[in-house]
């Protein structure tokens, strides 16, 4: 039977078992839009940006380690995916972004709506394709599949010239799929993996840091097996919250710029640093010669330009993470005789305590502002965990990361690669299609929840019960803080003072809007917020000064940690800080 | 036990791709050294035996990890079929150049001109009252010797192909060359 261009890539994408597409409509897609229309196996969400459509995409991917699904117009719906794309590279999130096109013939005519978006994603997609011919479509989107999801995860654009989505052709879908030039290592190497075994039996002040690589290979069981063994002090990239419970003995918390004074200080005084599924990211090392610097490294990554790519590495590993720690702990099981034989590190775990005492994470609690710490926490005692968290990027990230404990993985939806300011409530969208009976929240800032605050009516129209969260401090907190540590407070740009009236402004959108401007209303607006069935946004207008701690000023070594602001130490009523669990 | 990567000299490179025949190809590897600030000296790019894949030769510049990198960015695009650093090998490169020079500036330019075309084993292509145009075939030392020759009589035009570059036959190439760089870490299956 023949099928028209859009017939099959709706078809190809059932085989693929996609059941949700994020996009929004124009010109040259209109076909398949129509042909959308007809067919109620797929769902539409209709988001009111592209970008949103993108990062909504990734929310769905990551929460549920599936293939996120975009469908976006010609020029400026493709122009409008860039900035989603980038992100889900950096981040190494599943998407297939397929983008109209102008017909074959008029391609490099500067026609209506057309963009050059092959060329403008090529440095930031995993691949792309132009489909050229009706009949190589079929494989193009199983390949496209195939190559987002293995390996390193990334995104993959499909551009879909207007002349091949109407042209009809007979409809063979791929079997199977196999790419000559592309074989992702699975398997670890057994002789590496050994000398990884022997490097960790032999160490005597070992840590674990784990990151994003765990989430995306689902090893979360295998980390907690090995830390379960061995009892190695484990920390976790910002990608990679969740990885190991974050109420965990051995959790130290987060490490670099904003991590835990513990988690610093055991990287720079461990003798053997276990990595896996991290790259060693600038805002994690700080001060690149000074980060663990008397460590033998273990490397454990699927993607090998990861490995050494600005860090020495003794023990390198390429493969999936999953499969390597398994074999990983079935060789320490082997060559240690049981839990028994890593009882040497028992002083290495009180150092650490030590360190975990002597700069607990905390904040100064206020009678009469509200702290935005305290309101993580209470969201965190309210949910127990059990919840999608989301983030902009910003201050109220670093204190979400901080101060709430994720428990299990694929809970918690960030920008870390590429720091996207509007990121965090449209992911919360795509979270929230991905698992309908869930607690979604989205934790923002008033200046990044301004990036696609139209989704509001994405949420409104679906009847998403997505809770909305903002900390409100009246400035972009995050360039704040550096312009007071690094630029003598002179706050140039970064005051937002008037924000719009929230409250009113989710009315307007229709949905409920409530606000605490007192820390005694904190717990009241949550119980109340949380308990409503559909979506909610609270503003918390919160102390506009506060300051994210521990901080490790850009291009200091992690040891380096500031716990004040300039000029505090003199303030004997700021000093007494209240210590938090 | 030192953390930050050992600096080692910066050295020329040979590098020889064999890539999809495929639209647009070209432009995600000269991308990935732009985007990466990788160095190009040369690149040349013509179809292989197999009419389905292509052959880039590109020589570059860098230290060990620089071109440790290099190689395996390369081995990650997904249209790459085979990356090969022919710098850990023994090889040949030759180049083509095809050279204008002036035959008229003083009287004895025209023997002088035609002496090193046959010093060089060139060929004169083509020719006019006041010029000839040579063809030229060498590895670096001698194309640098002859147009040190000729560079007295006026070049007035030169066009290289850039190299190309090629194991000797008794070297043993496995497709795996970034894996000797890497102590086995690296296992591309490919
Ligand atoms: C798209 C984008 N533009 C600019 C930045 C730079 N930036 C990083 S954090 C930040 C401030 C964010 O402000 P807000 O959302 O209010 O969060 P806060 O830091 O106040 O919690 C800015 C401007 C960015 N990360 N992303
Ligand atoms: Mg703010």
């Amino acid at each position: 039977m023949k099928m028209s261009g859009a017939e099959m890539l709706l078809e190809s994408l059932k085989r693929e078992k996609v059941t949700h597409i994020f996009g929004y409509p124009g010109g040259v897609v209109l076909p398949v839009f129509d042909a959308l229309y007809k067919d109620p196996s797929l769902q539409v969400i209709l988001t009111r940006h592209e970008q949103g459509a993108v990062h909504a995409a990734e929310g769905y991917a990551r929460s549920s380690n599936t293939v996120g699904v975009v469908l976006v117009t010609s020029g400026p719906g493709a122009t409008n995916t860039l900035t989603g794309i980038a992100d889900a590279n950096m981040d190494s999130i599943p998407l297939v972004i397929i983008t109209g096109q102008v017909p074959t013939k008029m391609i490099g005519n500067d026609a209506f709506q057309e963009a050059d978006i092959i060329g403008m994603s090529r440095s930031c997609t995993k691949h792309n394709f132009l489909v050229r011919k009706i009949t190589d479509l079929p494989r193009i989107i199983k390949e496209a599949f195939y190559i987002a999801r293995s390996g390193r995860p990334g995104p993959v654009l499909i551009d879909f010239p207007k002349d091949i989505i109407l042209e009809k052709a007979d409809f063979v879908y791929p079997e199977t799929v196999s790419i000559r030039s592309y074989n992702p290592t699975i398997q670890g190497n057994r002789w590496q993996i050994r000398k990884a075994a022997q490097t960790i039996l032999k160490s005597r002040k070992p840590v674990l840091y784990a990151g994003g690589g765990i989430i995306s290979s689902e090893a979360h069981k295998e980390l907690l097996d090995l830390v379960t063994l061995t009892n190695i002090p484990t920390t976790l990239t910002l990608m990679g919250l969740g990885a190991l419970p974050g109420n965990h003995p051995r959790f130290l918390g987060m490490l670099g710029m904003h991590g835990t004074y513990a988690a610093n200080m055991a990287i720079h005084d461990a003798d053997v640093l276990i990595a896996v599924g991290v790259r060693f990211d600038d805002r994690v090392t700080g001060k690149i010669a000074e980060f663990s610097p008397h460590s033998k490294v273990i490397h454990i990554d699927i993607d090998p330009t990861s490995i050494r790519k600005n860090f020495h590495v003794d023990v390198p590993i390429v493969g999936d993470a999953r499969v390597i720690l398994k074999d990983l702990i079935e060789e320490l099981r082997e060559i240690s005789g049981g839990e028994d034989a890593f009882r040497h590190y028992q002083p290495w775990i009180e150092q650490i305590s030590e360190w975990e005492k002597e700069h607990p994470l905390c904040y100064t609690f206020d009678k009469e502002v509200i702290k935005p710490q305290h309101v993580i926490e209470k969201i965190y005692q309210f949910t127990q965990g059990d919840c999608i968290i989301s983030t902009d990027v910003g201050q109220h990230q670093m204190w979400t990361a901080q101060f709430f404990k994720f428990i299990k993985p694929n809970t918690w939806l960030t920008s870390g690669g590429l720091g996207t300011m509007g990121y965090g409530f449209p992911a919360a969208i795509g979270a929230q299609k991905a698992h309908p009976g869930k607690r979604v929240i989205a934790i923002t800032g008033e200046g990044s929840f301004m990036m696609n605050i139209q989704e509001m009516a994405t949420v409104v129209s679906l009847d998403l019960p997505v809770k909305i969260v903002i900390l409100n401090n009246q400035y972009l907190g995050m360039v704040r803080q550096w312009q007071e540590f690094f630029y003598g407070s002179r706050y140039s740009s970064s005051f937002i003072g008037q924000s719009p009236d929230f409250v009113k402004l989710a009315e307007a959108f229709g949905m409920i809007g409530m606000r605490a401007t007192r820390p005694e209303q904190v717990e009241d607006v949550i119980l109340d917020g949380f308990s409503r069935r559909g979506p909610v946004l609270m503003e918390f207008q919160v102390d506009p000064e506060e300051n994210v701690f521990p901080m490790v000023p850009a291009g200091g070594s992690n040891i380096e940690m500031i716990f004040e602001s300039p000029g505090e130490k003199d303030d004997p009523k700021k000093r007494d800080s209240i210590l938090t669990a | 036990m030192n953390p930050e990567i050992r600096v080692s000299d910066t050295r020329k490179h040979f590098i020889q791709i064999i890539v999809e025949n495929r639209f647009g190809v070209l432009s995600r590897v000269a991308g990935l050294f732009s985007g990466r600030g990788f160095n190009i000296d040369s690149l040349s790019v013509a179809p292989g035996l197999d009419p389905s894949v292509s052959q880039m030769t590109i020589e570059t510049q860098g230290d060990d990890h620089v071109v440790e990198q290099i190689i395996k960015q390369l081995n990650k695009l997904i249209d790459v079929i085979k990356v090969v650093n022919l710098s850990e090998f023994s090889f040949l490169t030759r180049e083509t150049l095809l050279i204008r020079v002036n035959t008229n500036t003083r009287p004895g330019d025209r023997e002088e001109a035609f002496r090193i075309v046959e010093i060089f084993r060139a060929r004169i292509i083509d020719s006019s009252p006041a010029t000839y145009t040579i063809e030229v075939t060498g590895d670096e030392d001698k194309i640098e010797a002859m147009l040190n020759f000729l560079k007295p009589l006026g070049i007035k035009e030169i066009i290289r192909t850039g190299k190309v570059a090629v194991a000797r036959e008794d070297q043993k190439i496995g497709p795996k060359s970034a894996a000797r760089l890497s102590d086995g870490d690296v296992n591309y299956h490919r």
